[in-house]
């Protein structure tokens, strides 16, 4: 579940991801905002509320994509929890698409993590009862 | 030669082709060296190793490469390696570790009798920092209070009553969903014969001094808070899954006869990014693992020198096959490693021995404080860094739809 643990996902109600569409009865404040200037192979997005652990992780995700032509984080002043994200990409890519997919990335990502974490961590138990590798 | 000079037909043939196995080793490794620190990024980007090498992002080969070993899996510490990510990734989840996962603790503190010598603020401040344990299931169930904000942050209180969620409007108020409420009742008394066995006012005319013996009452620890259960929290917080703290020997204060505390607490839910007291980790840290390569054979009295120049464990001497007859030193378990560099402070064997880090190898030591089990943290922290990704997945689709 999407709500596991996302301290900030607390208010939406349990039922609201199987809509699939942001219905009025989700009401989540909007963390994400286009920086002026911005075009549709170059943009600057405002991540409120988040902080190098989104914002390193994301830009890696983002520069292993191949149509990036440069992508950079910033935290402007660290009394604002504001962090700066930057795009450009080569040959007409769509900046959005980019982010979608460097979003879609990290989270399969997470997912392989968990999966192998969770084998591991069950093979571990099950063949060490006291918990401890035997070197 | 400049990054911009015309290429010769064997280097650019060598760019079409990619990098081999062993360069693929080698540029795994965060060379250490005597002074400095080399190769530290990762260099793992599209187009940095030419068109024919292929750094983009691919799940299978990524799945393929991740492994996760377990070293240790008590309850509250656990240590593992994560092999295959990127330190972007690994830093991620030691920060979410440490900062974001939701952790009960005492929040709010209401003082009716404080006649000790420690300060309200000062008791109310080491009560917060008391660690508590209860029952798993009770703690998930557990909802969010969101505290109105302090009187004196005017541009909060402008929009406080108006922007409390409209989904779960019980939020701000205090009640069995959200909020622990844990009391603290006691007093100190000189020791009775009645009610002790034993007469303190006596004993302290013969001359004891021991405040033990003395009075009844005059430590004060955490096992003496007393969780009182409300509403619908017997279900879940009921014998052994009561909330109470992790280690019932912490000291909170000191009294003498006739000083009394009287308080009750509220604990919630917060986040270690509010106050280290809500930080489920007594310490999350990760190191890399070390890699020492010895490229010219160290023999003998030289291999005995350079096994003492790390800790027991690491070197281990070998019979030399190339026939000297004498002790060849060999690595035996760099896990065991400190990188302290000794080696490279003696000239012996200086110029035969590469010191480095494994750049995605990443050995985690997760201590929990005990609220919760040290491998749920972790994959609680895994799926805390997807729930973030996909909330902005749902911001830039309301942020798209609405251009």
């Amino acid at each position: 579940m999407a709500t596991d643990g996302d301290h900030e996902m607390a208010d939406a109600t349990a039922g609201a991801e199987a809509n699939g569409t942001s219905g009025d009865f989700v009401k989540e404040k909007q963390r994400l905002r286009l920086l002026p200037g911005s075009s549709d192979t170059q943009a600057s997005f405002a991540f409120e509320k988040e902080d190098h652990t989104l914002g390193n992780a994301l830009r890696y995700m983002i520069m292993k994509n191949p149509d990036v032509e440069f992508c950079g984080y910033s935290i402007p002043h660290p009394s604002e929890t504001v962090m700066n994200l930057r795009i450009q990409t080569w040959d007409n890519v769509s900046v959005m698409d980019v982010l979608k997919r460097g979003l879609s990335d990290l989270a399969d990502l997470c997912d392989v993590v968990e999966d192998k974490f969770t084998a591991a961590r069950d093979d571990f138990n099950d063949s060490h009862p006291d918990r401890v590798a035997t070197k | 030669m400049p990054s911009w000079a015309p290429l010769s037909a064997d280097q650019l043939a060598e760019r079409q082709r990619g990098l081999t196995e062993e360069q693929l080793e080698q540029r795994r490794i965060v060379h250490v060296n005597p002074e400095t620190v080399t190769d530290v990024s990762a260099t793992d980007i599209p187009g940095h190793w030419g068109p024919g090498q292929d750094d983009s992002w691919n799940l299978d080969r990524f799945k393929q490469n991740l492994q996760i070993k377990f070293h240790q899996n008590k309850p509250y510490d656990a240590a593992f390696s994560l092999i295959g990510v990127d330190a972007s990734i690994a830093n991620a989840y030691r920060r979410v570790l440490l900062a974001e996962i939701p952790t009960l603790a005492i929040e709010d503190v209401f003082i009716f009798d404080n006649t000790t010598i420690v300060q309200d603020e000062v008791l109310c401040h080491r009560l917060g920092l008391i660690p508590l344990t209860g029952g798993y299931e009770g703690l998930r169930w557990l909802r969010w209070y969101r505290k109105p904000p302090p009187k004196d942050d005017f541009a909060s209180q402008a929009t406080w009553p108006y922007d409390v969620d409209e989904n779960e409007a019980d939020s701000a108020t205090p009640n069995d969903h959200n909020t622990i409420v844990l009391t603290l009742k006691v007093e100190c008394r000189w020791a009775t014969e009645e009610e002790d066995g034993r007469d303190g006012r006596r004993l302290a005319k013969e001359g004891e001094t021991d405040p033990n013996l003395r009075y009844v009452n005059s430590n004060i620890y955490a096992h003496q808070l007393v969780f009182e259960p409300q509403g619908e929290q017997a279900q879940y917080f009921d014998a052994e899954n009561a909330i109470q703290p992790m280690n019932p020997d912490i000291l909170i204060a000191k009294l003498r006869p006739g000083q009394r505390i009287n308080l009750r607490c509220h604990c919630i839910k917060g986040i270690g990014v509010d106050h280290a007291k809500y930080s489920p980790v007594a310490t999350a840290s990760y190191r890399l693992l070390p890699d020492i390569k010895i490229t010219t054979p160290i023999l003998g009295a030289d291999a005995r020198k350079f096994q003492r120049c790390f800790p027991r464990g690491v070197i281990a001497l070998a019979p030399d096959d190339a026939g000297s007859g004498e002790e060849r030193a060999v690595v035996a378990d760099p896990m065991k490693d400190t990188v302290s560099r000794e080696c490279l402070r003696h000239d012996e064997f200086k110029d035969k021995v590469q010191l480095g880090r494994i750049r995605d190898h990443f050995i985690f030591s997760v201590e929990s404080t005990g609220q919760f089990e040290s491998d749920e943290l972790f994959l609680d922290s895994v799926r805390l860094l997807k729930a973030k990704a996909e909330r902005f997945k749902r911001h830039l689709d309301e942020l798209e739809g609405g251009r």
